[in-house]
């Protein structure tokens, strides 16, 4: 974990309500994809938890939706602007597992961690295929930027506007993979789970208080004993989890 | 040069910091980013008897100026407590600890304060008898005179140590508790644990943390924790470990004024792990900036004159 401050050098709305923010800064410890960041907002007292979309050498770049007080103020932040950001936070995926054809499926807000997972994987020469839920068109991103990336890319959308009507688990059903990894809501998790005839790593969401495993605000329990989501998670074995 | 050493229960400590109980587990998360021995000493995770998960999640909610919890006092029980976080606490803080302690009978208290009385590593003892976040114990021994002093007395019979009490501040009266752990053998106090508190969820119409209720900390509850630190301070001959909202060095001073010894600082360490260090490396500038020369000096200053 680090603490740092961060320039703003793009924030813009890339579909509804889901905004792309770049911040510039040491990303020296965000060492894996699936980690998240915590950012500080002025007026607010908790940090709020970003999942890491995808980093460079001197920028991380994450996408967020709006989805109450503290992200309608971030979509307001423009170019130039300083924020206060722990970094280098949670486990992250763990790509050995993969085999060859791995699957990754990305509902909504849980899209962003699927682009740098695929990135790493296709620079180790894997061939992933990648599932992308929403429930509308309008809410749809990220559908090119994966097809560049060099992934096989499909879009569901539960009203059936764009892409193949219906969850990211219909089109997993037509897939054949090797391995799964997914980020997500939790009621597709667990349909993802029931789905799946591989193992795989699913990454979870919970309200946290610190995001650095101090204050035990996110706990849950496993096949592997007590884990901090924040800490030993967010991302989880499908083997340890406990429905 | 201003001196910033301060004496708790007869041990000195260079600086009157402590990370309060449950912000800070057992040390060696933050030692991961900072050398923790900067710190006056800090309080590890309370613990009990036998293990606890704790309560089910959500188990924190946001407010303005501050936050709730309900964690319910997840710990790994003394057993696991002494064989495997004492090493790993043991690796990277060199100083006297101070170990919380919870319960859900004064047999419990007293069975938990004797086996970790061997630890050498463990300063004091700072008994939380406030925790509102459990059913059927904690806070319900903080809530009277009689309970709060029979914990105390069971647990004097058990160690030698310095014996601090962890006080409630969801009571009527703070100060015929505190003048009752006093009484029963306690070497000093430690106030305030959280206030009982809520958030509801406007799309659910529901309280946002499972618990229902938690209990409320951060800089909104400061102005609370100074008054009974001030009441109490007036009551009581034992020191008093002061905390409630604090997390600059203006706030430390301020509070040791009302009559803390020592200083908590809590909800701060989950928004900034660095607070700590960073205000008692900011503690010499503000101490000059007041003319403070040392620290020791100004504790109930707040009530000369």
């Amino acid at each position: 974990m680090k603490q740092g401050i961060f320039e703003i050098t793009e924030n813009r709305m890339i579909a509804k309500n889901t905004y792309l923010m770049v911040l510039k800064g040491d990303v020296s410890d965000i060492t894996a994809s699936g980690q998240f960041i915590n950012i500080k907002l002025d007026g607010f007292f908790l940090r709020r938890p970003i999942s890491v979309c995808d980093v460079n050498a001197d920028s991380v770049t994450i996408i967020y939706k709006v989805v109450g007080k503290g992200t309608e103020v971030m979509a307001k932040m423009s170019a130039g602007e300083r924020l206060d950001v722990l970094t280098g936070l949670g486990n992250g995926y763990d790509l050995s597992k993969s085999g060859d054809r791995p699957v990754l499926l990305g509902g909504g807000a849980g899209v962003p961690p699927m682009y740098m997972l695929c990135r790493l994987l296709i620079e180790e020469g894997k061939k992933p295929s990648v599932i992308l839920g929403f429930n509308t068109k309008d809410e749809v991103f990220f559908e090119e930027e994966f097809k560049t990336l060099g992934a096989d890319v499909t879009v569901t959308t539960a009203d059936g506007s764009y892409g193949l009507k219906g969850f990211v688990t219909d089109a997993m059903k037509q897939m054949e993979y090797t391995y799964f990894y997914t980020c997500g809501p939790e009621p597709m998790l667990k349909a993802i789970d029931k789905t799946a005839t591989t193992s795989g790593q699913l990454s979870f969401e919970e309200r946290m208080g610190c995001g650095f495993g101090a204050c035990m605000g996110c706990s849950c329990k496993t096949k592997y004993g007590n884990k901090r989501i924040c800490k030993d998670g967010p991302v989880l074995e499908r083997e340890e989890i406990i429905w | 040069m201003v001196s910033t050493k301060v004496t708790l229960c007869g041990i000195e400590m260079d600086n009157p910091l402590i990370p309060a109980s449950g912000t800070f587990g057992f040390g060696y998360e933050f030692a991961e980013i900072y050398d923790i021995n900067c710190l006056g000493t800090f309080s590890f995770k309370g613990t009990t008897k036998d293990p606890r998960f704790g309560n089910p999640t959500p188990r924190i909610a946001e407010c303005d100026a501050g936050m709730i919890n309900a964690v319910g006092l997840q710990n790994p029980g003394v057993d696991r407590v002494l064989s495997e976080e004492l090493p790993k606490l043991k690796k990277c803080f060199h100083k006297p600890v101070m170990a919380n302690v919870s319960g859900f009978s004064v047999e419990d208290y007293a069975y938990t304060v004797e086996k970790l009385d061997a630890e050498d590593q463990i300063g004091w003892f700072e008994v939380n008898v406030s925790c509102p976040n459990v059913h059927g114990g904690g806070m319900s021994f903080g809530t009277s005179p009689e309970a709060a002093a029979e914990v105390t007395r069971a647990c004097r019979k058990v160690t030698k140590k310095p014996l601090l009490i962890k006080l409630s501040p969801n009571v009527t009266d703070i100060v015929s508790i505190a003048k009752a752990c006093e009484d029963a053998g306690a070497d000093g106090i430690s106030m305030i644990n959280t206030m009982l508190g809520m958030r509801i969820d406007l799309k659910t119409k529901r309280p946002v943390i499972a618990n229902k209720m938690g209990g409320f900390s951060g800089p909104a509850i400061k102005p609370v924790a100074l008054r009974m630190v001030y009441q109490v301070y007036d009551a009581v001959k034992i020191p008093i470990v002061g905390m409630g909202g604090i997390s600059t060095a203006e706030d430390v001073i301020e509070m040791m004024l009302a009559g803390a010894t020592a200083v908590q600082v809590g909800a701060a360490n989950l928004v900034d792990p660095y607070v700590c260090k960073d205000i008692i490396e900011k503690l010499p500038e503000v101490m000059q900036k007041y003319g403070i020369n040392d620290l020791k000096d100004i504790i109930g200053g707040a009530h000369n004159g």
